[in-house]
């Protein structure tokens, strides 16, 4: 790609480190080739924000990484473990580690939100008497604890959105993946849903893949950090502040990777197509 | 033709080739094959999971009360008054050669053997069969079967196992009402219409039952529970085309089962004419 910088060097460093390593991987369906020999990887703590447009296959790369689809050919690797090739039964065990952000938060609707975040407590066998302060502490998290005994029916869009990442989090997962969390969200419950991924990012230490087409999304957790001190969140990045959190962006285009590298040199960059984010 | 912003038509150097009839009927006859297929794995590992952890025996409980005691009130209704025809159809030709006793016989007979568990398993087909394929169905549209999945559940043994075990318990229980109910309605209709008194009825419905009747309609009610459970967990789980797809799997639940439950019946009947004769 003509005018655009390298790869950067950092994604060839970590590849053996990688907490998520995607291979030449590939996957179409009846209606053709969707990934077509996407190759990246991703540190421990690093959020890489993966952007596009609808269709380029964002949310493909999201169910790749937690195992619900099967590349057609190369590898994806996840906590040191080759995702792509492992049996279902595997997958289920591997899936509990993982935490995944559906776009539409996908909720299960006959039950009550308590009753959501404590699902996987529940499938892991945990004491009863543990899943009810585990299930408060995490809907306290995400600043809705009075809703314990509500339908998801009853919330609204960002509410349900705030519980399916209360839900994801609940057994403190390495990798949190999030499909669009801002998608069709008003900007001031978009801006309270991105605070909840940083503060996650800051306070856990989770890895994360976050799939969007904004890029304020993606810019938003580079520039800001969540100060467990003051509790607050301010400008400059995570790695200024001591932490090792870094946070990558990779453009998807055509079922290939178009961009990949820092937030400052999608800024830098003057390809027309990567400046048609930013406007 | 000039060339407009607004032309829309395009000349074709070649357009593509229409497929010969040999080429439909081949790929439809694949799409065939491949859904028995699909079909016959969900069925078995619906089995298979029973005998292996984790299991839900909660959400079992839960489909027991929702399919058997929700189908009660269907199933005692229907049961009544079909053995209450039964008896007045019967009845009316037995009354020309002054053998009216013998109605009890024959409504026992085919409560029993036949219509109990066929009437039964289309009735529990049609209340339940499209609820299972409607509620797996908006479960798979709006994503929570994935969700399920992403949290290290297996669908199949969360969502498919318990309806397949509740309704394999429920249904022989729901055919043993039916047919108990229906020979309460035969009666009534015997001692109403034909004057027959309701010690001769029973007497006669009791005596003429043997063994092998009771097994024939215990084990086609367990058949047809099995397949109004796997087709209506199968429809669901296989919807495409959103909302509209999950109306079009919740017709396809019911004709589909009761289709299977009528040609199924047929074909368990004379397995169970010939065991009768061999065995029994």
């Amino acid at each position: 790609m003509d005018g655009l910088p390298s790869r950067s060097a950092v994604a060839s460093q970590i590849a053996d480190d990688a907490a998520i390593a995607f291979d030449n991987v590939r996957i179409g369906f009846a209606e053709g080739e969707i990934l077509r020999g996407v190759s990246f990887s991703t540190r421990e703590r690093e959020t890489l924000v993966l952007l596009g447009e609808t269709g380029t296959g964002k949310t493909l790369t999201l169910k790749l990484a937690a195992g619900l689809l099967r590349p057609d050919s190369g590898s994806v690797k996840a906590l040191g473990k080759q995702v792509s090739s492992m049996s279902e039964h595997d997958l289920l065990d591997f899936r509990r580690k993982v935490g995944f952000v559906f776009q539409e938060g996908a909720l299960f609707d006959s039950l009550t939100v308590g009753e959501n975040v404590a699902y996987r407590l529940r499938e892991d066998r945990v004491n009863e008497d543990e899943i009810e302060p585990r299930v408060r502490e995490i809907l306290d998290f995400v600043e809705l604890a009075h809703t314990m005994d509500m339908l998801p029916s009853e919330l609204s869009g960002g509410m349900r959105r705030r519980v399916s990442i209360a839900r994801a989090l609940v057994n403190r997962p390495p990798i949190v993946l999030y499909d669009s969390p801002t998608a069709g969200l008003d900007p001031i419950t978009s801006q309270t849903i991105i605070t909840l991924i940083l503060r996650l990012r800051d306070v856990y230490g989770v890895t994360a893949l976050l799939a969007t087409h904004r890029l304020q999304d993606g810019f938003a957790l580079a520039n800001f950090h969540f100060d467990q001190a003051t509790r607050h969140v301010h400008r400059g990045t995570a790695r200024e502040k001591s932490h090792a959190a870094i946070t990558r962006f990779l453009v998807l285009r055509d079922g290939r990777i178009y961009f990949e590298g820092r937030p400052e040199e999608i800024l830098d960059s003057s390809d027309p197509y990567l400046r048609r984010f930013l406007i | 033709m000039a060339e407009t912003p607004l032309s829309v038509a395009q000349p074709q150097a070649s357009g593509p080739q229409t497929p010969s009839v040999r080429e439909v009927l081949l790929d439809a006859a694949k799409v065939s094959v491949f859904k028995v297929q699909e079909y016959s794995k969900l069925s078995l590992r619906s089995l298979t999971n029973l005998v292996t952890k984790p299991r839900y025996m909660q959400d079992t409980v839960a489909q027991m009360d929702d399919i058997g005691v929700g189908s009660l009130p269907i199933v005692l209704l229907s049961g009544f008054f079909i053995g209450a025809v039964m008896v007045l159809q019967t009845g009316a030709q037995f009354e020309r050669f002054g053998q009216t006793s013998l109605t009890g016989d024959v409504v026992s007979i085919a409560l029993v053997r036949e219509l109990g568990p066929t009437i039964t398993g289309l009735l529990v087909a049609g209340r339940c069969a499209s609820g299972i394929a409607s509620e797996l169905g908006s479960m798979l549209v709006t994503e929570q079967v994935d969700a399920m999945r992403a949290m290290g559940t297996d669908p199949s043994r969360k969502l498919v196992s318990p309806r397949v075990l509740a309704t394999l318990i429920t249904v022989p229980l729901l055919t043993t009402i039916s047919v108990f109910i229906g020979l309460v309605g035969g009666m009534v209709a015997s001692v109403l219409s034909l004057r027959l008194s309701a010690t001769t009825f029973w007497q006669r419905a009791i005596a003429i039952l043997e063994f092998s009747d009771i097994m024939q309609g215990f084990s086609k009610s367990v058949v047809f529970g099995f397949i109004l459970a796997t087709v209506g967990c199968y429809q669901g789980l296989n919807v495409r085309g959103g909302t509209q797809g999950v109306g079009r799997a919740t017709t396809q639940a019911v004709v589909v089962s009761s289709v299977l439950i009528i040609v199924a019946d047929t074909f368990l009947t004379k397995i169970a004419l010939f065991l009768a004769d061999k065995v029994f």
